[in-house]
C-alpha cells in the first residue's frame, strides 16, 4: 500500500515538472504576443525607428538580421558540411580525430559573449574588417560551426554502408562515391539541421554586440562592410538603454514577437525540407 | 545437376592465390591460402560462419581495403598480374572484378539509374549507349521483361529477387570479367533463390564466377569446383563432384555431410 502510494507521487511530479515546462512556454508566447500584438502595424514593420526607438518602425533591424542569418549560413554550411565529411568519410579514427571531436563538443558549450569577443579581436581589428555584416556573420558561423559538424555527420550516418560499398565495388572513386551515392542523401538532413542551427544565430545578441550591430542606423547597409541593426541587439537596447521605459515596452514586445515569428519561420521552413525529402528517400 | 568435367581440359587459371595471409588488426582471419581458380567456371566457397569464405572473397576485389586497421600479405594474381602490387590501379580492378553483395543495394535511383551508374562513372555519358548497356545488362539478368516498362521508377519498388538481378545487372553493365557472389540468395525465397541460381548457370560461360553459400545443395548445384574453408584456412579444393561425393579430407566430409556447421 505504501508502495503504491509512493509511486503515485513519483507519478505526479514527474507529470507535474512535464507540465510546468509547457506553463513557462506558454506563459512565454502569450505575454509576447499578447503585449506585441497591439504594437504590431505596417509602419512598425516598413519604417525606421524614431525618437530612440520609442516610435516609428523596426524595418532596418528585421532586413539586418536577414542578412546576417543569411551571411552566416554561406559561411558554416559549406565549412561545416566539409569538416563534417572529412571526419565522417575520410578521417582514420584515431587520436587526431578524437581530439577534433572533443574541440567541437567544446566550441558548443562556450559562453557567446566568448565569442563575441573572439570576433571582435580576429574579424573586426585584426583582420580590420570593422564593425560589419562580415565580421558579425562569421562570428555566428564560428557559433553555430560545431551544431552544422554535428548534425551533418548524423545525416551522413544515416546512408547505409552498402549504398558505398556497391559504388566502390563498381570501380567508383572515393570522391564518385561520395558525390554520387552518399551527398544527394545526406544534403537534406544536412541543410536541416544547419537552418536550425541558424535559428538560434538570428536570436544571439552578444556574438553581434560587439562584431557587427549598431544601435541606431539611419539607412540600410550598402555593403558586407557596414554595420547593422539587427533584432535581438534592438530589443536589448531598447529594455536597457533607453531614458523612458514605459515608452517603449510596446514597441520591445513588438520586437519580440517579429524575432520569435522569424526563428519559429526558420524551423518551419526547416521542418519542411525534412518531411519533403523524408519521403523520397527510403531503403 | 551435379556436373562432370574433366579437370585437365581445364587448364587456364584466372585468379590465382599464393601464401595469402589476412588481418584484421591483430587478430588473423586467412592463413596461408593458396588456390588456382579457373577460367569461365563456376567456384564454390563453402565453410561453416567465421571460416573466412567471405574475407578471403573481399581480398579478390580488394573491399577489404576500406576496412581500416587490415593487412593482406602473400600473391594473388588475375590474369598474372599482382593486384596488391602498388601499381595496381584499383579503380580498374574492381571494374574488372564485379562483386554482388548478400544484401541487396540497390541505390535509392531509378532501374535506368542504377544500371547506368557504372558506366556513367567510367565516362560513358551518351544517352543511346548508356540505354545500350542498361537494356543488355537487365537482358542478361533475366530482368528485362519485368521490368521494362518501369525503367524509370525507383529501384527500391522491385521485389527481394528482383533487387538481387538488378545488382547483378549493375554489376555487368561494367563489363567485369570475374563477378564475386557473396551468399547473393541467402536472404531470398526458395522462388527467388532458383532464378538467382539459373541466372549463374547462364553466367557461367562469359564469366569467372566465384560464389559464397552457407548452402551445400546450392553449392552442388551450381557450381563447378568447390573450396571447403574452416577456421581461416583452405582445407580442400576440387571438383564439386568430387568434394561432396568422395572428399579427400575427414572435415570436408564432416561437413559436406551435415556432421557439423
Amino acid at each position: 500500500m505504501k508502495k503504491k502510494s509512493y509511486e503515485k507521487i513519483v507519478y505526479a511530479a514527474m507529470r507535474f515538472t512535464t507540465y510546468l515546462i509547457i506553463l513557462i512556454i506558454a506563459y512565454i508566447i502569450i505575454e509576447i504576443v499578447w503585449n506585441g500584438a497591439a504594437a504590431l502595424s505596417v509602419e512598425f514593420l516598413t519604417d525606421s525607428p524614431k525618437q530612440s526607438g520609442a516610435a516609428g518602425g523596426i524595418f532596418p533591424a528585421i532586413i539586418g538580421t536577414l542578412y546576417l542569418v543569411t551571411g552566416t549560413i554561406c559561411i558554416a554550411l559549406p565549412l561545416g558540411m566539409a569538416s563534417a565529411l572529412y571526419l565522417s568519410e575520410y578521417a582514420a579514427v584515431g587520436r587526431l580525430t578524437n581530439t577534433i571531436r572533443l574541440a567541437i563538443i567544446t566550441l558548443a558549450g562556450v559562453p557567446s559573449i566568448v565569442f563575441g569577443l573572439f570576433g571582435l579581436g580576429l574579424f573586426v581589428i585584426f583582420l580590420n574588417f570593422g564593425t560589419s555584416i562580415l565580421a558579425g556573420s562569421l562570428t555566428l558561423a564560428c557559433l553555430i560551426l560545431p551544431t552544422i559538424i554535428v548534425s551533418s555527420e548524423e545525416a551522413l550516418r544515416t546512408v547505409p554502408q552498402s549504398l558505398r560499398e556497391g559504388s566502390l565495388a563498381l570501380g567508383a572513386t572515393k570522391w564518385q562515391t561520395i558525390y554520387k551515392n552518399v551527398l544527394p542523401y545526406s544534403v537534406p538532413g544536412m541543410i536541416t539541421g544547419s537552418i536550425l542551427g541558424v535559428g538560434r544565430a538570428a536570436g544571439e545578441t552578444a556574438p553581434i554586440l560587439l562584431t557587427a550591430a549598431a544601435f541606431f542606423l539611419p539607412k540600410l547597409p550598402n555593403s558586407i562592410f557596414d554595420p547593422v541593426m539587427a533584432l535581438p541587439y534592438h530589443l536589448y537596447v531598447l529594455a536597457t538603454q533607453h531614458p523612458d521605459a514605459a515608452k517603449v515596452r510596446p514597441m520591445q514586445y513588438g520586437t519580440a514577437l517579429v524575432l520569435l515569428l522569424m526563428v519559429l519561420g526558420i524551423n518551419l521552413v526547416a521542418i519542411l525540407i525534412r518531411r519533403h525529402f523524408r519521403k523520397r528517400y527510403r531503403w | 545437376m551435379v556436373k562432370v568435367i574433366d579437370l585437365k581440359s581445364k587448364t587456364k587459371t584466372k585468379v590465382s592465390v599464393s601464401n595469402l595471409d589476412f588481418y584484421y588488426n591483430t587478430v588473423q582471419a586467412l592463413f596461408d591460402i593458396t588456390i588456382d581458380v579457373p577460367a569461365n567456371q563456376v567456384t564454390a566457397l563453402i565453410g561453416p560462419s567465421g571460416c573466412g569464405k567471405s574475407t578471403f572473397l573481399r581480398t579478390l576485389n580488394r573491399m577489404n581495403d576500406i576496412i581500416p586497421a587490415t593487412r593482406c600479405e602473400g600473391k594473388i594474381l588475375i590474369d598474372d598480374k599482382d593486384i596488391y602490387d602498388t601499381s595496381t590501379d584499383v579503380v580498374a580492378l574492381r571494374k574488372m572484378v564485379g562483386m554482388v553483395f548478400q544484401k541487396s543495394n540497390p541505390f535509392p535511383k531509378s532501374i535506368f539509374d542504377n544500371i547506368a551508374y557504372g558506366p556513367r562513372i567510367h565516362g560513358i555519358n551518351k544517352q543511346s549507349e548508356l540505354s545500350g548497356i542498361v537494356e543488355r545488362s537487365l537482358d542478361r539478368s533475366g530482368l528485362l521483361n519485368e521490368v521494362k516498362d518501369r525503367l524509370h521508377k525507383s529501384a527500391l519498388e522491385l521485389s527481394g529477387g528482383q533487387q538481387q538481378r538488378l545488382c547483378i545487372a549493375r554489376a555487368l553493365a561494367v563489363d567485369p570479367e570475374i563477378l564475386l557472389m557473396d551468399e547473393p540468395a541467402s536472404a531470398l525465397d526458395p522462388q527467388a533463390t532458383m532464378k538467382i541460381e539459373e541466372l549463374i548457370d547462364e553466367l557461367r560461360k562469359d564469366y569467372t564466377i566465384i560464389i559464397v553459400t552457407h548452402n551445400m545443395q546450392q553449392a552442388a548445384r551450381v557450381s563447378d569446383f568447390t573450396a571447403f574453408f574452416y577456421e581461416g584456412k583452405l582445407i580442400e579444393f576440387g571438383e564439386t563432384q568430387k568434394v561432396f561425393t568422395k572428399p579427400k579430407k575427414k572435415h570436408t566430409e564432416d561437413y559436406v555431410t551435415g556432421r557439423f556447421g
